[in-house]
């Protein structure tokens, strides 16, 4: 055993403190963060399947074979799972390797977890913390010596963390494990850590470094392709360093930057870089796509599915990559391509084809159905004529047939989608737009951006399911009105008797979807990207900070989605109903407000009046109007405010100065017609004349066009008052 | 007998994990093993066998890649059967057993018998052990308590002593082989060898030491390079030693004598599993008419023919030994659109060597061509353990 081993080779040095104090580690069973949402309100993030095994058991495996003896688990959200889990699972009767576990239901943060460690005074030396999310194959015998000889010659070398190369894209700023750059001033004598910064603002593109760093040392190499591996050696004063500063909650965030910065205590911080061995932590659906292909490809050897180190499959490694069960009920025509993995059990029917996948236990999959990078979890049934591209779809998901998932939809457990539109005429079939992410438990509303953490309502999760579940086999309908009562999006998006509830992707500040999804960066994106910081560099655009730069780009987007909804909705005679469904599942995947929608729409009307024939701008407001009288419905659908209908009114005026110059000059006609019509309100035109009243004359141009009419409503509305 | 399955998972487990790797390692740690197996149980031979074959399964699921697990259980199953045999009228209930089976195991019976008559011609170690031990253990028993029956006291008895022969054996087949060195290698010659074995490396030694002056090309034996180790402790005993990288093997072939390597598996039809890259040598021997040689120890005689053996026989290893991680994601481009990698990286450990390439074994018993693999095969395994993995239909 390596334990022994290498306690022989160390004995010689100092027996006595080696005989007293076996290797420990704190292993924490959650991450703390809520970038897996929705699925982890349901199971916590360390028992989510990593290619078929749990993750914790990937984590487990490694403190055991690297030596480690005790491991304390501290379980926070869904603590109760990760127990009997732990205690249905082999790693409580491993010989020389004992797992305890410390339930904590009031910790929120990686630090009041430690702060609960440290209370229960259980860790008497120096220990390895880690997260329970981990895969690493490294050896910690050197990283240990070193950390213990550090500590004889300096007792305030604190910690020592592991790093390993990885090269970023200097076009999205961000590593292949989907996290930030992370910036670190190391002292390439000592491997001291100086510097660490990991969410450093790009738009500036410079970093500012103390320059008393200089001063003491020699040299200083600053890094960005490194990447921090979660893998921490700590002395023991780490806890109570944690004890004594209540508010360091997160381990990077505030400790490790704490310490760095704070020059009263002394502590020192070391980095340990690994080369030819293995570690990632899966901090983010890219990551956990990343990681999964890595463990395929076999980078974290011997923790690769054919070796059998969590459960007795019978998983033989085929040619290509192909992680096959012997008992497969595959049918003869599927074709199952490279970098596989089938469960148990599963079944796969007549000229499936699938490539780049994990295929879960015991599901069934239909024939003719293409799923290309896609996660599938345990017991999923899959119909028919599915497409599937790099989605994760969580255990018990049903999907009939004909659906369609774009890349980057998450479907959380057990949600049922019939994606079948019944009422289209032509049977068009529900296509889940990219990063879409699908849960039975509903998003919750507000949050406050202190606690963006989960578990405080999770203990009723479970619960909650089966009646929701229930629920809506019962009566879609009127879920569906709940649901728009409450601001969320109807069940009935995911098809007709589908159920779940879609959420929004975006939620607090976190980055665009694409950035931290399973699917692969599209090639559009990199290249708005590249355009953007080309602009950046330019200088042409001085002020404006990254994020609002990229609406515009952004809304063109949307716009030309929408406008092609809409001319296919024209084309094909769809009901309002199922525009306004497929219009609102392209607002969720672009993150647009209803205002947008609404200005994307009148747009796109614009667009198709502009395109039928005209020869006069007579004729030209009569096909507009025929248009908006026609559609009337799914413009109101979205006008539902003043904002909106300015934002209209605004983007109408921006049209007609540059795309649509043919309104121009019937810019007044148009207004009263809609105003006659009722789609736009007097108080929004009003407003609209308020805040236009300041702007310069260029900008006034069609506010005087409209004058007279303004001034008719103004009287109007006067006169009415005066009635009152 | 809990005691006895926490044994048998603690080597499952070292087993899965990769922990116990080599042939001779695992080979003795199987026998070992089976030896506490036997000596706890009471029941006796065909209870015995059936525990025994559990076992096996076992250890053999752990890690199916290790061939040596499966021929020492095996082995000791012979062991066991053997010593079913040896009584007067052993022969005969075993014959009776056969009876209750299969009507497919008629056509067994006779090579079954066929097969104790060779045993006792061709002095297979165990039973020669068997053989000499007896006496002893009869003036042995007569002083003990006689709560178990005096015959099923000296078969466990002897089945123990056979597996001890068998570990004994395994300890020493270095040194036996070692032995036949001078008859191989000629003063002045120049041998090649590819990567690690312990074997060769004793083999040499022993030519060596008995004052044979020779020299040795070694082939690195990438990507462990472990050649460049065995390189150094040739130097050490003062041999004239080369390093080559594999792929010149080719180049330097016409001027060696003869190929000296050691192997992973011998298989039932002669061909070999060996470490990457051993093919390429043996076809350039072949090529060259430079003789092939194997060196390994009976253990690692599988009565299994290689079925699609690059792919069931092998064992993909972790790709950083070709190439490190930070290498690796260099090569990762964001800009590719697919999302599966372009790159990549394939670490097999094992190549199979067909016996045509092969000119000779040299085990501890002596010196064999491939096509004689059969025969030993057949005196040391029994016909009925060569499928392990299903149990028969009783």
């Amino acid at each position: 055993m390596g334990a022994q081993k290498k306690g022989a080779s160390r004995a010689s040095e100092d027996p006595e403190e080696l005989a007293r104090l076996p290797l420990q580690a704190i292993l924490l069973a959650d991450s703390f963060t809520t970038k897996f949402r929705p699925i982890t309100l349901e199971r916590p993030k360390v028992l989510l399947p990593l290619v078929n095994a749990p993750m914790i058991s990937y984590t487990l495996a490694w403190l055991e074979s690297a030596g480690v003896e005790e491991v304390f688990v501290v379980c926070c959200a869904h603590s109760k799972q990760v127990i009997s889990y732990l205690e249905n699972s082999e790693w409580f009767s491993q010989p020389n390797f004992t797992v305890t576990t410390i339930e904590s239901h009031d910790s929120v943060s990686a630090g009041d977890a430690l702060r609960v460690i440290y209370e229960r005074n259980v860790i008497h030396g120096d220990f390895v913390l880690i997260s329970g999310d981990t895969v690493s194959n490294m050896s910690l015998t050197q990283v240990l010596q070193e950390h213990k000889e550090r500590r004889k010659k300096d007792s305030n070398a604190a910690m020592t963390i592991v790093i390993k190369r990885s090269k970023p894209s200097q076009i999205i700023h961000q590593c292949q494990l989907g996290t930030d750059v992370l910036f670190m001033a190391i002292d390439p004598n000592t491997k001291q850590l100086l510097y660490y910064e990991d969410n450093a603002d790009h738009a500036k593109g410079s970093i500012y470094i103390d320059k008393l760093l200089l001063a003491d040392k020699s040299s200083i190499s600053l890094h960005n392709d490194k990447q921090d591996c979660y893998i921490d050696i700590c002395s023991p004063e780490v806890l109570s360093l944690f004890t004594d500063n209540f508010d360091y909650h997160h381990l990077r965030c505030h400790f490790l930057k704490g310490l760095l910065v704070d020059d009263i205590m002394g502590y020192k911080i070391f980095t340990h870089e690994i080369h030819s061995t293995y570690a990632a932590r899966i901090d983010n659906f890219r990551s956990y796509d990343t990681i999964s292909r890595d463990i395929i490809q076999r980078w974290a050897y011997p923790l690769v599915p054919d070796v059998k180190f969590f459960r007795d499959s019978s998983t033989k490694l085929e040619r290509q990559g192909m992680y096959l069960v012997s008992e497969l009920g595959q049918s003869r025509s599927a074709q199952i391509g490279p970098f596989t993995v089938i469960g148990n059990g599963t079944k796969i029917g007549d000229n499936t084809k699938i490539s780049n996948s994990v295929i879960g236990d015991g599901c069934s999959i239909g024939p003719n159905v293409s799923i290309e990078g896609s996660y599938i979890w345990d017991n999923v049934t899959i119909e028919d004529g599915c497409k599937i591209r790099h989605a994760i779809v969580c255990d018990g998901v049903i999907m009939k047939s004909g659906a369609v998932l774009e890349p980057g939809v998450v479907l959380s457990f057990k949600v049922f989608l019939i994606l079948l539109f019944l009422q289209v005429v032509i049977g068009q079939q529900f296509i889940a737009p990219s990063y879409l992410m699908v849960s039975l438990l509903q998003q919750p509303i507000k949050q406050n951006s202190d606690e963006k953490l989960e578990y405080v309502d999770n203990s009723t999760g479970n619960a909650e399911i089966s009646s929701l579940t229930h629920a809506l086999d019962i009566s879609n309908g009127e879920i569906a009105n709940q649901q728009q009562e409450t601001q969320c999006w109807a069940t009935s998006e995911l098809g007709i008797g589908g159920a779940g509830y879609v959420w929004s992707i975006c939620e607090g500040g976190h980055d665009e979807g694409w950035r931290h999804s399973v699917a692969p960066i599209p090639t559009e994106k990199l290249a708005e990207v590249i355009q953007a910081a080309e602009d950046d560099h330019d200088g042409s655009l001085p002020t404006s900070d990254s994020d609002s730069d990229e609406e515009p780009r952004d809304d063109s987007y949307f716009e030309n989605e929408v406008e092609a909804t809409f001319l296919r909705a024209v084309d094909e005679n769809i009901k309002v109903e199922n525009v306004v469904l497929e219009v609102n599942s392209l607002r969720l995947s672009y993150n647009k407000q209803t205002a947008n929608c609404a200005g994307a729409v009148f747009y796109s009307m614009i667009k198709l009046a502009l395109e039928s024939p005209h020869n006069s701008a007579g004729e030209l407001v009569q096909a507009l109007m025929k248009v908006i009288t026609k559609w009337k419905g799914l413009l109101k659908y979205y006008l539902s405010d003043i904002d909106e209908e300015i934002e209209v009114i605004m983007k109408f005026e921006d049209m007609c100065l540059e795309s649509a110059k043919e309104f121009s000059p019937v810019f007044d006609k148009i207004l009263y017609q809609l105003y006659d019509h009722t789609i736009i309100r007097e108080e929004a035109i009003l407003r609209w004349d308020d805040e236009k009243r300041d702007a310069d004359a260029s900008d006034r141009i069609f506010v005087r066009q409209a004058e007279d009419f303004i001034q008719w409503l103004r009287e109007a509305s006067e006169e009415e008052d005066e009635e009152e | 007998m809990a005691e006895v399955q926490a044994l048998v998972n603690e080597l499952a487990t070292k087993l899965r994990k990769r922990k116990v790797e080599g042939s001779r390692e695992t080979a003795r740690l199987t026998a070992e093993l089976l030896r506490t197996v036997i000596s706890q149980q009471r029941v006796t031979s065909a209870a015995l066998v059936e525990v025994v074959r559990d076992v096996g399964q076992q250890l053999i699921a752990a890690n199916p890649v290790e061939l040596a697990v499966g021929n020492i259980v095996r082995r000791v199953l012979r062991i066991i059967r053997d010593g079913d045999l040896s009584p007067e009228v052993g022969g005969l209930t075993l014959v009776s057993q056969g009876d209750d089976g299969d009507i497919v195991e008629e056509d067994d019976k006779p090579f079954l018998l066929s097969d104790a008559i060779s045993q006792t011609i061709l002095h297979p170690p165990s039973l020669v052990a068997q053989l000499e031990s007896k006496p002893n253990l009869v003036c042995h028993f007569e002083g003990k308590a006689a709560d178990k029956t005096p015959s099923s006291w000296q078969f466990k008895h002897q089945i123990i002593e056979g597996v001890n022969d068998l570990i004994e054996d395994i300890n020493t087949c270095h040194e036996l082989i070692a032995d036949q060195s001078l008859e191989l290698i000629h003063q002045n010659e120049v041998i090649l060898t590819l990567g690690h074995s312990r074997t060769v490396k004793k083999f040499l030694y022993a030519a060596k030491e008995k004052k044979r002056s020779f020299q040795v090309y070694v082939a690195e034996g990438a990507p462990k390079h472990l050649g460049h180790v065995l390189a150094n402790e040739l130097t050490e005993k003062h041999l004239q030693t080369t390093v080559i990288p594999d792929s010149s093997v080719f180049a330097m072939i016409s001027r060696v004598n003869m190929v000296i390597v050691g192997v992973h598996a011998v298989m039932a039809n002669g061909g070999v599993i060996a470490p990457v890259g051993m093919n390429m040598v043996a076809l350039a021997a072949k090529r060259h008419a430079v003789p092939f040689v194997v060196v390994g120890g009976t253990h690692k005689l599988c009565p299994l023919f290689p079925n699609n053996p690059e792919v069931l026989l092998n064992d993909m290893r972790c790709p950083s030994e070709l190439l490190s991680f930070g290498d690796f994601s260099d090569c990762m481009d964001f800009s590719v659109g697919s999302g599966a990698a372009l790159l990549h990286v394939v670490n097999p450990a094992f190549d199979y060597v067909p016996p045509e390439l092969v000119s000779l074994f040299v085990t501890e018993i002596g010196g064999y061509h491939p096509s004689y693999i059969y025969r030993l095969i057949s005196d040391y395994y029994s016909a009925d353990d060569i499928v392990l993995q299903q149990k028969p239909a009783s």
